[in-house]
């Protein structure tokens, strides 16, 4: 049997699944609705402010770079409001196996555990790429306006995608935990504000802030987010992916052996 | 013989509840075996085990030669499962679900509609083929669980409690279907309803309180336990003296007084206590009312085993 065919049975299901519910349409119709706000009441108003003052003031023209800065809030704040979507994509893909007594017949399937844990994790993805990439929507609009850096624009999707993977495969941990979703989402959202929060004690000159702004989620983005492609940032975002689909996989191991 | 199930010594506890002890037992290729206990006596958690789902906490189980413990993936390849509460994802529909099963059992892909269609045939799915498993009644539920289970052609199959929540019909109807399935598959299943049982199954495996209290044909287990023949007696005449002459008869087993003047009388095996009896009731000058022969039942043997394990 080819080994990859127990991966892409899950995947299909789950993305099934995502379609299929309503979660997938409402998140991304409030998704859109308040990325469309920001660009227009937010980023464009100070485009428009930075681009004038630029044209006035020649000085001020040779400092700042409207657009850079403009996409460098725009990926960061993305970053911060897709952590907040990630939960909600994760917290049924395990939790509700549980619930259900699905996982009775999903287990008793000749699937390895690699194999369900990929598929669920890559159908997560797949719909958080898909989110990702309708905002490229207003990015699209400005390309109208002004000459576009796309190098940055590719930069700081890339950064935002790696940064999703590493908050989906923290929220499918939380889900491998519980039975109840609600539990899940509370958990995943707790977990992903502190890993987001941890590096301000390096802002208040503590001692050991470095060491955990370089643990931080969001450490990791501005650099991506003006464009700079730094290996170690993506190395960051990859290895906290593993390590939480690893604890994910010896949680699910761990039924195997307990009681 | 070949064999299917092998199990030896399982033995299995929640945190510090005992739920099954040192199970011991084995079903030959072909066969159909059914458990019977009580709720709680343990079933579940055998099948559960039996399907890959848990490790027992002692002891092995064997499927087709393979491991439990050592060999799961390919255990669980060799078996259909249906779980006790038939577990289906709401939100897909009866075939989306069964190509998703077939994949996940590793049907190869060109097989895979050709599978589907043929256990949707199987179990009379066709015409909620595209209907979303949400809006099914616990009928189709029910078949559509032994349908995923049928897929890629298991050796074995375990089925938990296949009839409970049917209406008689339904229950009819799966059952026919199970007795269909038994030529090209072995059978496990578990059920606490007698009749069933003794309908569908070559052998019986009783089970109570986690272990395994008989294990024979339903016909062999109802004649062995019920130890000879018993017979229904009523006699007017003084009730203590009745009693104590009954008892002297030889090979009387067992009087069991059942209220006033009528007792059930138990012989030992094979004794012919009919005429015996009549005689000494005629002989003493009491009033024979009625002398009539009884036949355990295997619900009687069940209650019989169960209870004395509890005493």
């Amino acid at each position: 049997m080819n080994r990859m065919s127990g991966v892409s049975a899950v995947l299909r299901k789950e993305l099934t699944i995502y379609f299929a519910t309503p979660i997938f349409y409402l998140m991304g119709f409030f998704f859109l609705l308040v990325e469309g706000f920001l660009f227009f009441f937010v980023y464009f108003t100070y485009f428009q402010n930075a681009t004038f003052q630029a044209a006035q003031n020649p000085q001020v023209a040779a400092l700042v770079n409207p657009f850079q800065t403009v996409f460098r809030s725009f990926f960061e704040d993305l970053g911060f409001i897709l952590l907040l979507v990630t939960p909600l994509l994760t917290m049924r893909l395990l939790a509700e196996e549980k619930r259900s007594g699905t996982a009775e017949l999903l287990f008793t399937y000749p699937l390895a555990d690699w194999a369900v844990l990929g598929g669920k994790f890559l159908a997560a993805f797949l719909v958080y790429a898909t989110f990702v990439l309708l905002t490229f929507v207003y990015p699209g609009i400005f390309a109208f306006v002004t000459r576009m850096d796309w190098g940055q624009l590719a930069a700081g999707y890339l950064g935002v995608l790696f940064l999703g993977s590493a908050c989906l495969a923290l929220g499918l941990f939380a889900s491998s935990l519980t039975e109840n979703q609600i539990i899940a989402a509370i958990t995943g959202f707790a977990l992903l504000l502190l890993f987001w929060l941890i590096g301000v004690p390096q802002d208040l000159g503590s001692s050991y802030g470095n060491f955990l702004a370089a643990l931080s989620l969001r450490e990791h983005l501005p650099n991506l987010a003006r464009g700079v492609i730094e290996t170690k940032d993506l190395v960051f975002y990859l290895c906290f992916t593993y390590f939480f689909l690893f604890l994910t996989k010896r949680q699910l191991e761990s039924r195997r052996w307990r009681a | 013989m070949d064999l299917m199930v092998e199990v030896q010594e399982l033995t299995k506890y929640y945190g510090a509840t005992l739920a099954i002890s040192r199970l011991n037992f084995q079903v030959a290729k072909g066969e159909i075996v059914g458990f019977l206990g009580p709720n709680g006596a343990g079933k579940t958690t055998t099948l559960k085990i039996l399907a890959g789902f848990m490790p027992p906490t002692s002891g092995t189980a064997r499927i087709n030669g393979y491991d439990c413990l050592r060999d799961s993936l390919a255990l669980r390849r060799s078996l259909g499962y249906l779980p006790e509460t038939v577990p289906l994802y709401p939100d897909l529909t009866v075939s989306q679900f069964l190509r998703f099963a077939a994949r996940a059992k590793g049907v190869e892909a060109r097989e895979e509609t050709r599978e589907v269609q043929r256990v949707m045939a199987a179990c009379s799915l066709k015409e909620v083929e595209h209907t979303l498993i949400a809006s099914l009644s616990k009928g189709f539920r029910q078949r559509v669980g032994l349908a995923q289970a049928l897929l890629g052609r298991p050796p074995l199959l375990i089925l938990d409690e296949p009839t409970i929540g049917l209406d008689p019909a339904q229950i009819v109807e799966i059952r026919q279907l199970i007795k269909e399935l038994s030529g090209d598959h072995t059978v496990v299943l578990s059920s606490h309803i007698l009749p069933e049982v003794s309908q569908l199954c070559q052998r019986v495996i009783i089970i109570n309180h986690g272990q395994i209290v008989a294990s024979d044909t339903p016909e062999n287990l109802s004649r062995q336990l019920s130890r000879g023949s018993r017979l229904s007696l009523e006699v007017r005449g003084p009730g203590a003296e009745v009693l104590s002459a009954l008892k002297g008869v030889f090979g009387v087993r067992e009087v069991v007084s059942q209220g006033e003047s009528r007792y059930l009388v138990e012989a030992r095996e094979d004794q012919e206590l009919g005429p015996e009896l009549a005689r000494l009731v005629v002989q003493r000058g009491w009033d024979l009312l009625k002398l009539q022969p009884q036949e355990f039942t295997l619900e009687e043997v069940f209650l019989n085993l169960v209870t004395e394990e509890e005493t």
